[in-house]
């Protein structure tokens, strides 16, 4: 039971209402959703079964997309699932110029001057993320890129190294300098977390 | 496929016990998340039982097929229900036969509560069991020229109201051995539907937010105009409160002190080494002193095995102290290793329902139902 807190919201690429409902149909109409969505987009689940969330999470993980998290108010559940790539564990990696999660962890406790860029989905970003580090999704960096500035030491991070790959050669490419690729990303990170949202 | 589907069948969580009883050959397909179920399960020495999630299940029975027995009953299981049947429907369309769901699924049979006559008293009255099948607690009911005392109630008290409506009898006592942590108490909702009083250990109410009658050693409640007497034996041990009863020169309710192939735990409202010491006087100097010949009828079974023939958990004094694991250790300082170092994981949700028991907080029925799933864990296993 979670504390009474004001309604939080976090940037989506689909929502599904199945509150309401009790199971299988949470899961059943989620698995449709999520068929229908793109691989990397995000879908919030809106459920009132309080069983969805254990199956929520057992189903992410045996399909392999990626569960980020649940949001509880006034009873209603808000479960967020990123919906899987297919190649993004194996995506070779391309950018040369890269530095190791122990490498950035350094960085930070010397509290050089460095931008971390986090260009995950806000709604991973929301439920744990890098003291300190700016989102920009790597769907919106194209247009936002200006938001950043090309001289400065900037640490790109995501889940696995894949997504910032492709970031820094965006950014490299639009002539940004000191732009590092942190090949391991946030599922092996232990450093300090930070979240946005109450879990 | 040609061949007709045949009708999905339920099966209710009181014909399931039945057939657990009988020890009825039955499979069960589980189709709960792998936590769940990793969690708690039915049992039954005549019972195979495999899990495979509904979620992976969605495109198609297969897997399940494969696994299945055709010459048996096989009965699926979930949360509630929903997902059971939709797993059932489909293996029905596969052309299986013999599929049943389990009404109101896990919910259900937590919550099922089965009668057992314990025996017939002295002066015309019965004493009977309810066997909380699925979450492994017991309650009593003493019933006696129209009245009735129900002892460590579940909180489904119309059971017991209708139970004792059947037998043309009045609840006019709802006794608590202890402040339990495993499960939520009907006692006070029992008394006050019924007009009763609500008895506590008085050392485990210190926190109580309501009015309850003290149950103190040397007080003998009578149930009907024939006395019955309940004696009640203060035994600390899994609470400092601990009460035993002793009924009819009979049987002895120990509550969550002895079980039948255990002990209780200590550690539940505080710390474990705080109540060991009490817990071995109790169990060895305190019931020593009883009669050999009094029927032990413990609060909780742990193991399915400690239901006998008719479904009741019950055994002689005198033989749990010849064969029960936790009993064998008699020295003290071994005792209290054995007890300290061997406790289980704690009963999910048991600080909010001792605080529930204590009146603090007051979850609604859907929370207390939450609260109270999975295993009870109230004892104390031998390794």
């Amino acid at each position: 039971m979670s504390e009474p807190q004001e309604v939080q919201t976090l940037q989506v690429d689909k929502t599904l209402d199945c509150k309401g409902l009790s199971c299988p149909m949470p899961i059943v109409k989620t698995k449709k959703a999520m068929d229908e969505l793109n691989p990397g987009q995000v879908i919030e689940v809106q459920a009132t079964d309080r069983g969805s969330l254990a199956d929520i999470q057992g189903w992410a993980k045996n399909t392999g997309h990626q569960y980020l998290g649940t949001i509880e108010e006034n009873s209603v559940l808000r479960h967020y699932l990123r919906k899987s790539r297919p190649d993004e564990v194996k995506a070779e990696q391309k950018y040369p110029y890269v530095a190791s999660n122990e490498d950035l962890q350094v960085k930070i406790a010397a509290k050089d001057a460095i931008t971390i860029l986090d260009v995950r989905e806000p709604a991973e970003y929301a439920f744990g993320h890098i003291p300190g580090a700016r989102s920009i999704p790597l769907g919106e960096l194209e247009q936002r890129a200006d938001e950043l500035n090309p001289d400065e030491e900037i640490y790109v991070v995501c889940r696995t190294g894949s997504r910032s790959d492709l970031a820094c050669q965006l950014l490299a490419n639009k002539g940004f300098k000191q732009v590092k690729n942190v090949t391991q990303g946030m599922t092996d990170w232990k450093g300090p977390m930070e979240q946005a949202v109450e879990k | 496929m040609s061949a007709t589907t045949s009708l999905l069948q339920k099966m209710t969580a009181g014909e399931l016990t039945r057939r657990v009883l009988n020890k009825e050959p039955l499979f069960i397909l589980d189709v709960r998340n792998d936590s769940d179920a990793a969690d708690w399960q039915i049992e039954g020495e005549s019972i195979e039982l495999i899990n495979i999630p509904y979620f992976d299940l969605l495109e198609g029975v297969d897997a399940a097929l494969e696994q299945l027995p055709e010459d048996k009953d096989v009965l699926v299981v979930c949360a509630k229900e929903g997902s059971s049947k939709f797993v059932a429907e489909q293996l029905l369309e596969a052309g299986r036969s013999r599929v049943y769901y389990l009404e109101g699924g896990m919910k259900a049979w937590s919550e099922h509560l089965e009668p057992v006559l314990i025996g017939k008293l002295q002066d015309g009255g019965s004493l009977y069991q309810f066997v909380r099948i699925g979450k492994g607690c017991l309650s009593y009911m003493v019933v006696s020229e129209g009245e009735a005392a129900v002892i460590d109630a579940a909180r489904m008290t119309d059971v017991y109201s209708a139970f004792a409506a059947e037998q043309g009898a009045a609840i006019k006592y709802a006794l608590d051995t202890h402040l339990h942590a495993d499960h939520i108490s009907g006692g006070r909702k029992l008394a006050e539907q019924t007009g009763g009083t609500y008895w506590l250990p008085p050392k485990d109410a210190e926190e109580v937010t309501f009015d309850y009658e003290q149950l103190e050693e040397g007080k003998v409640v009578n149930v009907g105009n024939i006395k019955i007497e309940i004696q009640p034996v203060y035994s600390p041990g899994h609470t400092i409160g601990s009460t035993s009863f002793i009924i009819d020169n009979r049987y002895l309710l120990t509550g969550d002190i002895l079980f039948v192939e255990s002990i209780g735990r200590p550690d539940l409202a505080g710390k474990a080494e705080d109540w060991v010491g009490d817990l071995y006087t109790t169990l060895h100097e305190r019931y020593k002193s009883l009669p050999d010949e009094l029927i032990v009828l413990p609060a909780h079974f742990g193991k399915i095995t400690e239901l006998g023939e008719d479904g009741a958990v019950s055994a002689r004094l005198g033989d749990l102290y010849e064969r029960n694991p936790g009993l064998q250790i008699t020295a003290e300082a071994d005792f209290r290793r054995m007890v300290t170092e061997n406790l289980p994981q704690h009963p999910n949700s048991y600080q909010e329902i001792r605080q529930t028991n204590m009146g603090k907080i007051h979850p609604d029925e859907e929370q207390q139902r939450e609260m109270e799933s999975g295993p009870n864990r109230c004892a104390v296993h031998d390794k």
